[in-house]
C-alpha cells in the first residue's frame, strides 16, 4: 500500500492547488486588468494623495517647479536688451519711451506684450502700435503716428486733431504747425471730417477764410478774416457754401458790406447788412422816394 | 432515472453555455496518458474556401489553441484508481493546456474509457394522436422505451435514437412531418458504473472545473477515426489504448454497440517487463523503439541490449533479439483482438452490410498490426488516424489522440440524446406545476 500521507516530492510536474488556482485566477480577464493597470493607477493615485496632503511638500514642489521655470526663461536666448522704435518721431519716441521702460535686460516670458501695446496706443499721438520682439534681444516698437490736420480752439486751449476728431496733442508742444485750418466751438472735434470737407469746398477762399465755428454742437459758421460770417446749415452745409461762393464769384457777395450770410433755413437766404450800409441804403431809398414824388 | 436525466440535461445546459462563452476544454483520461485540448468556438469562419482546404467535414468552426499531455496518474483499466494522483494528473494538463491557451477554461468535456460498458438497444412504439408526427412524438416514443434491468450501480451514459420507423417504413433519420399511424423509436443505451462518474465529478470539481459534458472514449474515438462513409455503411472502431481496448460499432452515422477489453498496451509492457525481467520504463521503452508483431529472418540478428544498473554484470549486459521481443508482444496482442472478436462477434458485427474495421489508439501504432489484425478480424482492417482538426499541434495527430479529437466533435457536434427532448407531459409527476404550466403552453 502506498502511504497515505501525501508527502511533497521534490520532481513532482503536477502543479499544487494553489498553484494551479493562482494560474487560473491570472488567466481571467477581469483579473489581469484590475491587476495590471488597476492596482498600479491606484497606488500611483494614493502616493501622489499622501504627497500632497503635506502642505510643505506642495511648498517644495511649487518652488522646484517656478525655479525649473525660472532656470529657463533666464537663459539668453530669451533675454531682451533694448528697445527700437520705429516710425514716431522723435518728440513722440521720448514720450514712448518714458512711458514704456522696461528696466533691461530682462526675460521675454516676463514681457506682456498686449499689455505695453496698450499702453504705447494710449499715448494720444499713437495711432497704431505693433510690438514683437526680435531676434538679439530687442524689442521692436512699430508706430504709427496720427497726423494733425486741423487745430481746435477748444476751452481749455488749442489742441490739433486729426482727421478722426481724435486729439493728437496741444498745440502749445507743437507751436510750428499753424498753418492747419482752424475750428472752434465745443465738441468741434466730433465733426473733423464734415469740417475737413468744408475747408477743401471754402478753398477758393484762400487767405480770407479764418475758420470754423461749431454751433450749438450741430452746424457750422464760416468765419472770414473781415468778420463775415456765413452761417451753414445743419444738413448738407457744403453746397450751401458752395452757393455762397458761387454768389461772390458772380456778384462779388461777399466783398460787399454785409456782416453776415444766413442759410440755416434753405428755403431763405438772409443777409445781414453793417449798420453803415442800412443806413445808405435807407438814405438811397428816401431819395428814391423824394425823387419820385418830385418826379 | 429523472435524476440522471437532469444531471444530463444539466451538462447539457453547462456545455451550451460554454459554448456560448466560446471556450471549452477536452479531457481525455486514459490510462496511459491525460491530456487536455483548450478548443475555441467562433462564430467567423476563419478557414476560407480561397485557402484550397474545403469546410474540412464542417469542423472549421472550432480551432484547438491549447494542447497539453500528460502522464496519466492513479488511473487503471481505463477507470479511476488513486483520486488525488488522477487529480493531479488533470491539473498538470489542463494548466498547461490553459497556458498555451493564455485562457482560463472553466467548462470540460471528460471521456473515459474503462467501467464496464454495457450496449443495450431499446425499442419504443406510440400511436400518434394526429396522423403527423411532430417532436413532442419523438419524445413520447422515446419516453415510451422499456428500460431494461441495467443493474444496481449502473448509470446510462449515452441513450441515443438511432433509427426510427413509422409503420412499416423504418429507417427513418428525421421522422417530424411524416403521417402514419405508430412511430417507433429504436435508441442505444450506454450504461457504465455509476461510482466512475461520480468519481471523475468529484476529480473535476476538485480541479475548480465544471464538468459539461461526458462521454465514452470509445465512441469519441468512432467519431474522429472513421471517415464518413464508414460510418453511414457500417464500421467498428478498435481503440487499443493503454489499459483498455475500446469497441465501437457505427453504422448510418450512429453508434449501436460500445464495449470495452479490459486489456491495452500497458499489459503488453507488463508482460516485456515480466518475461524479460527488466523495469517498466525499460519496458516500454523497448515497446516503442523495438517492438513489432511479425517476425522475419532479419529479427533474429537485431540484437537489443537489456541494460541494468543491479550491479550484477551478467543480468546487466543481456541482450535479446527482436524476435524474442516479438515473441513476447505477439500472444497478449492476439489475445486482446481474440477478444476484440468475440465482442464484435456479440455485437452481430458480421450482419451489417460493412465489415470495414478501423484500428486506432496508441497501441495500435504497434508495426505489424495491421497485419496481425487481419488475420484475426478479418480483412478490412486499416488503421486509423483522426480526422485533423484546426489548431491541433502535430504531436497530438497521432492515433494515439483519435479519442481527444473525436471528443472535441462531440463537443461542437452533438448528437440528439434522449434527454434533448422535453419530457412528454403525462410523463411529469402528478403534483408538477411544470405539467399544468405546459398544458397551457400548449392548448392555448
Amino acid at each position: 500500500m502506498r502511504p497515505l500521507i501525501r508527502r511533497r516530492q521534490a520532481h513532482d510536474p503536477a502543479p499544487s492547488r494553489w498553484a494551479y488556482r493562482v494560474q487560473r485566477l491570472w488567466l481571467t480577464p477581469i483579473f489581469r486588468s484590475v491587476l495590471r493597470v488597476g492596482v498600479p493607477a491606484f497606488a500611483v493615485v494614493a502616493l501622489g494623495g499622501v504627497y500632497i496632503s503635506d502642505p510643505a511638500n506642495v511648498l517644495r514642489l511649487q518652488d522646484s517647479v517656478a525655479e525649473l521655470r525660472r532656470s529657463i526663461e533666464d537663459r539668453p536666448e530669451f533675454r531682451v536688451n533694448f528697445m527700437s522704435i520705429t516710425g514716431a518721431s522723435p518728440v513722440l519716441a521720448e514720450e514712448i519711451r518714458a512711458t514704456v521702460s522696461p528696466d533691461f535686460p530682462l526675460s521675454s516670458f516676463d514681457l506682456d506684450l498686449e499689455g505695453l501695446r496698450r499702453r504705447v496706443e494710449n499715448i494720444r499721438a499713437v495711432s497704431v502700435a505693433e510690438i514683437r520682439i526680435r531676434s538679439g534681444g530687442e524689442l521692436a516698437v512699430t508706430v504709427t503716428e496720427r497726423r494733425p490736420v486741423l487745430v481746435w480752439q477748444a476751452r481749455e486751449g488749442l489742441w490739433l486733431v486729426d482727421a478722426e476728431g481724435e486729439r493728437v496733442a496741444p498745440l502749445l508742444a507743437r507751436p510750428d504747425l499753424d498753418y492747419l485750418p482752424v475750428i472752434a466751438g465745443d465738441r468741434a472735434n466730433e465733426a473733423a471730417a464734415q469740417a475737413l470737407a468744408l475747408f477743401e469746398t471754402a478753398e477758393p477762399l484762400g487767405e480770407r477764410l479764418r475758420g470754423l465755428v461749431r454751433m450749438g454742437e450741430r452746424r457750422w459758421d464760416v468765419v472770414l478774416t473781415d468778420g463775415i460770417r456765413i452761417q451753414l446749415p445743419e444738413t448738407d452745409p457744403a453746397p450751401a457754401l458752395d452757393w455762397v461762393l458761387a454768389q461772390d464769384d458772380a456778384q462779388e457777395l461777399l466783398d460787399r458790406d454785409i456782416l453776415r450770410v444766413d442759410l440755416r433755413d434753405p428755403s431763405r437766404t438772409v443777409l445781414q447788412l453793417t449798420p453803415d450800409a442800412l443806413a445808405e441804403l435807407r438814405r438811397m431809398r428816401e431819395t428814391e422816394i423824394l425823387g419820385d414824388h418830385q418826379g | 432515472m429523472s435524476m440522471l436525466y437532469h444531471s444530463q440535461r444539466a451538462m447539457r445546459a453547462k456545455r451550451q453555455e460554454a459554448l456560448r462563452r466560446g471556450v471549452i476544454a477536452i479531457l481525455d483520461i486514459g490510462s496511459y496518458k491525460t491530456s487536455c485540448l483548450v478548443l475555441r468556438f467562433d462564430s467567423s469562419d476563419e478557414l476560407l474556401a480561397a485557402d484550397g482546404v474545403g469546410a474540412m467535414a464542417g469542423q472549421s468552426n472550432f480551432r484547438v489553441i491549447g494542447a497539453a499531455t500528460t502522464k496519466s496518474r492513479g488511473v487503471k483499466f481505463g477507470e479511476i484508481d488513486m483520486v488525488q494522483e488522477t487529480e493531479c494528473a488533470i491539473r498538470t494538463a489542463v494548466q498547461a493546456a490553459q497556458k498555451m491557451a493564455n485562457m482560463r477554461v472553466d467548462h470540460v468535456i471528460v471521456s473515459f474509457a474503462g467501467a464496464r460498458p454495457r450496449s443495450y438497444g431499446l425499442v419504443g412504439e406510440v400511436s400518434l394522436q394526429t396522423g403527423t408526427v411532430s417532436e413532442s412524438d419523438v419524445a413520447s416514443a422515446l419516453a415510451a422505451c422499456d428500460l431494461p434491468d441495467i443493474g444496481e450501480g449502473r448509470e446510462v451514459l449515452h441513450a441515443q435514437p438511432v433509427n426510427f420507423a413509422l409503420d412499416h417504413r423504418s429507417g427513418l433519420k428525421d421522422p417530424r412531418g411524416h403521417v402514419g399511424n405508430r412511430l417507433s423509436a429504436d435508441m442505444h443505451m450506454l450504461t457504465i458504473d455509476s461510482h466512475a462518474i461520480e468519481t471523475i465529478l468529484r476529480c473535476v470539481k476538485r480541479c475548480d472545473l465544471e464538468l459539461a459534458g461526458i462521454a465514452s472514449s470509445p465512441y469519441a474515438a468512432g467519431i474522429s477515426s472513421l471517415v464518413e462513409d464508414e460510418q453511414e455503411l457500417g464500421a467498428a472502431c478498435i481503440d487499443l489504448g493503454g489499459g483498455t481496448t475500446g469497441v465501437s460499432i457505427f453504422i448510418k452515422k450512429h453508434m449501436i454497440y460500445a464495449d470495452t477489453v479490459r486489456m491495452g498496451g500497458d499489459h503488453v509492457t507488463q508482460d516485456i517487463s515480466q518475461g524479460l525481467q527488466i523495469p517498466a520504463g525499460d519496458a516500454e521503452r523497448i515497446k516503442t523503439r523495438f517492438g513489432g508483431l511479425v517476425a522475419t529472418g532479419m529479427d533474429d540478428r537485431e540484437r537489443i541490449e537489456l541494460e541494468s544498473d543491479t550491479g550484477d554484470w551478467e543480468h546487466d549486459r543481456r541482450t535479446i533479439s527482436r524476435a524474442e521481443l516479438i515473441g513476447v508482444m505477439r500472444p497478449r496482442v492476439e489475445e486482446i483482438l481474440e477478444e476484440v472478436r468475440a465482442i464484435l462477434e456479440d455485437a452481430g458485427f458480421d450482419h451489417l452490410p460493412s465489415q470495414r474495421i478501423v484500428l486506432t489508439g496508441g497501441a495500435s501504432q504497434i508495426p505489424g498490426l495491421d497485419a496481425l489484425a487481419s488475420r484475426i478480424l478479418g480483412n478490412q482492417v486499416r488503421l486509423g488516424r483522426p480526422l485533423r482538426v484546426q489548431g491541433l499541434p502535430q504531436s497530438a495527430c497521432g492515433p494515439a489522440f483519435s479519442a481527444s479529437v473525436g471528443l472535441a466533435l462531440f463537443a461542437a457536434y452533438p448528437q440528439d440524446e434522449w434527454w434533448d427532448f422535453e419530457v412528454p407531459a403525462d410523463r411529469y409527476p402528478a403534483r408538477s406545476l411544470k405539467r399544468a404550466v405546459k398544458w397551457f403552453r400548449d392548448n392555448w
